[in-house]
């Protein structure tokens, strides 16, 4: 309870900011929507750097560490780093100019009159809004997830389908709620200022967490060395021999349990006697949560009591694994064991686990402050469905198969930070920069803050893999890679600090939020409803309210998805991500290129959305973690793809017109 | 010295495909990955190299493009009286 308060107080703190904000707006929408230029360079860097971190960035990399290892800062942080910092230089300082000289507020102001096209709007709206709703997404959804975890048990009787926390629908809800008021009161100047505010917040918070955490696994030494123990490769991107090996042992395990549940259950060929039974626990030693299971079948293979065909035993994998069994089977599997990779490739059943959890453990699942047995407080206190969830994928599903990083995956994750290029929300935070020189701060400490608030959940995420607490392994195989964070602040911290660190995590989302959310209803209100109705229709109070109501909208439509939405944040984040890249030589050539032609744009344009259409599919709408096309991250196919088709097109189609070259390259 | 810096940008991005550190899981000063290390070097590396883009290669004739531009919107006290356009140019 204590941390639903602390986080209540610290979304109260936010509403007042919005709320103060608001008494210096000047009642006009290019006040609302820019500031009117008026950001200086620390507010500049504290709100673009807070709105380039996410929910991506901290619960993001936390649980990426978790599942790749170190790897994943080289993956993306240090390369945003340079890229990042590249495209505030490049792009944001000169189309920071052309804003100011011109009066854009949206990239799409921009590329009409850059390119002589009233209709590239009409194409590049419904693009942009589709690629930043995913993005929102990554953001309303985290924000549920680490507030129902960081409240289990907080309340007495309410909410025991949550494990007696806020269910993630509602903190998801709260969250989107507060930050539309700040949004609504603020506009972009309440924006900038919250952001800023947040970003200090998330940021301190971060490393406080990070010291917290790492003193609560024994110190900086003793928190990594028990990943070189345990887990070596996670401290590199190649496998090393030690985890390999532990793998084969387990999976070789886990598949004799496969094998025995599927000739006791399914077959019904065996049932052990009672005395089989205890000589089995006898010889078993390992006491891990449903260890008797493990005992039994190994002691019925030792002892070869049951007898598969092959056919059987990959179904008996399939069934183990909850993976959806072919039909009809295929004549291959007939003769031929499957592997662990071959048996991958089929589907697992959806929330398989939600139901065997449930009749396995529904008598140790309850309120997790009350005993399990209330007689005897030693056997500890009831199980939360989380843990239930969690003990029934250990001990059931196959072992992760370790996997190194694929150097050609690294190389092409490269093309990934382009994103803020294209990055509609981005455009419009440049364009409230006071003048170019306001750009040197945020360019040059960029780098360094995406270090200093990676660096630190990166380890803690690889931390986490290996990490005992109270004599037991924090996180049991197969953990959801999105709660690890807030898991960890859960339980290693105390429930002051933990309020405190979840109010950071939120402060990172938020900040990102609010960006967004304003950007889209800018983009709806300027680009669509004064550019086709005409700028004389509108008071600038209008403008406004309709900023303000297609923001709900989009927010509206936003949270319902969020309602279904169960992939990887990660995941989602560099679909999302590889959207906008797969933009950047758009806008590159736009600002670089003279001969770019309206065409040309046309063409990139068409072949991008079309590319990451197909591939997005391709890859199981984002449910593929480790999707790759031709060897590589699919965002690097699109920006080729986009680029060849951008040049090709715009060689052979008529330039634009001698005065709009002028107006954009008048040096040359 | 333009050139030379983003010759620098250049580096960075070829520093950063470190294959020769792609299975060493030593760790420094006892508790820092060597991949994480190395990796957060070339976030400080591309602070120092954006640094001297400031210093020589900052597209200063753009800050002109400021000054000859129309000046920000006004103070609140004059707001009302004369409100800028919205910031459409169609």
């Amino acid at each position: 309870m204590i941390q639903l308060v602390i986080i209540g107080i610290y979304l109260g703190l936010l509403l007042f900011l919005g709320v103060f904000s608001s008494r210096l707006f000047r009642g006009t929408s290019q006040d609302y929507m820019l500031a009117s230029h008026s950001i200086g360079p620390f507010l500049l860097l504290m709100s673009i750097f807070g709105t380039t971190m996410t929910a991506f960035a901290l619960v993001g990399s936390s649980g990426e560490a978790y599942k790749e290892g170190v790897g994943v800062y080289g993956m993306l942080a240090s390369s945003s780093g340079i890229i990042h910092s590249l495209c505030f230089f490049l792009l944001g300082i000169k189309l920071w100019s052309w804003g100011h000289k011109y009066g854009y507020t949206t990239q799409i102001q921009f590329f009409r009159e850059r390119l002589e096209s009233d209709k590239i709007g009409v194409i590049l709206f419904p693009i942009l809004v589709g690629l930043v709703i995913p993005y929102l997404l990554i953001g309303v959804m985290s924000s549920g997830v680490v507030i129902s975890s960081i409240t289990e048990g907080a309340f007495d009787s309410a909410f025991a389908a949550y494990d007696y926390g806020v269910p993630p629908w509602l903190g998801s809800l709260v969250i989107s709620l507060v930050v539309l008021i700040y949004v609504f009161f603020g506009g972009m100047r309440g924006t900038a200022w919250a952001n800023t505010f947040q970003t200090i917040v998330f940021m301190v918070l971060g490393v406080v967490t990070f010291f917290v955490i790492s003193s609560k696994l024994g110190g900086l030494e003793a928190a990594s060395h028990a990943v070189l123990e345990k887990n070596p490769s996670k401290l590199m991107r190649d496998v090393d021999p030690k985890d390999r090996a532990a793998y084969a042992k387990r999976y070789e395990t886990w598949t004799l349990i496969a094998k025995y549940n599927y000739a006791t259950r399914v077959l019904k060929t065996l049932t052990l006697t009672p005395e089989q039974k205890k000589q089995a626990y006898e010889e078993f030693k390992p006491r891990m949560p449903n260890w008797q299971m493990t005992a039994e079948a190994v002691f019925a293979a030792k002892n070869s009591l049951y007898e598969l065909t092959t056919e059987q035993t990959n179904k008996a994998l399939l069934k183990q694994d909850d993976r959806v069994m072919p039909d009809p089977f295929p004549e291959k599997w007939t003769t031929d064991l499957m592997s662990h990779h071959a048996l991958q490739e089929y589907p697992r059943k959806a929330n398989a686990e939600d139901e065997q959890a449930m009749l396995i453990f529904g008598n140790k699942i309850g309120h997790p402050n009350h005993d399990l047995d209330p007689e005897d407080p030693s056997k500890g206190k009831k199980w939360t469905i989380k843990k239930a969830l969690g003990v029934y994928r250990a001990t059931n599903w196959a072992p992760d198969a370790p996997h190194p990083m694929s150097k050609l995956v690294f190389f092409t994750y490269f093309f990934v930070p382009l994103s803020v290029g294209m990055f509609p929300h981005l455009f419009q935070h440049w364009l409230t920069a006071r003048s170019a020189g306001t750009f040197k701060l945020p360019v040059v400490a960029h780098p360094l803050f995406i270090m200093i608030v990676w660096v630190p959940c990166v380890l803690v995420g690889v931390w986490a893999t290996s990490a005992t607490f109270e004599g037991a392994p924090l996180f049991p195989p197969h953990f959801p890679a999105n709660a690890v964070l807030a898991a960890m602040v859960k339980k290693m911290t105390s429930p002051v600090l933990a309020g405190f660190l979840t109010a950071g995590i939120l402060a990172a989302i938020m900040s990102s939020l609010d960006s967004q959310f304003l950007c889209i209803g800018t983009m709806f209100t300027e680009d669509i409803v004064v550019h086709y109705g005409g700028k004389d229709r509108f008071t600038d109070k209008q403008v406004v309210l309709m900023a303000r109501t297609f923001i709900i909208l989009v927010v509206a439509i936003t949270y319902g998805f969020s309602l279904l939405e169960p992939r990887r944040v990660f995941t989602l984040g560099v679909w999302c991500f590889s959207g906008f890249s797969s933009l950047f030589p758009i806008i590159f050539a736009a600002v670089y290129w003279k001969r770019l032609t309206k065409a040309g744009t046309y063409a990139g344009v068409l072949v991008a959305i079309g590319t990451w259409l197909y591939l997005f599919k391709e890859a199981g709408y984002a449910m593929k973690p480790n999707y790759t096309f031709l060897g590589m991250m699919p965002v690097a196919t699109m920006v080729v793809a986009s680029a060849a088709a951008m040049i090709l097109v715009s060689l052979v189609t008529r330039p634009p017109s001698k005065e709009t070259l002028v107006r954009f390259f008048p040096e040359d | 010295m333009r050139y030379a810096v983003y010759g620098l940008v250049v580096v960075l991005i070829i520093l950063h495909q470190d294959n020769w550190l792609w299975d060493d899981k030593r760790l420094i000063l006892g508790f820092m990955p060597i991949t994480l290390l190395y990796q957060a070097g070339i976030s400080i590396g591309a602070a120092i190299v954006w640094f001297l883009a400031t210093k020589f290669a900052w597209p200063h004739h753009l800050e002109e493009i400021a000054q000859e531009s129309p000046a920000p919107a006004p103070a609140p006290e004059a707001a009302s009286e004369t409100a800028p356009e919205t910031g459409d140019t169609e």
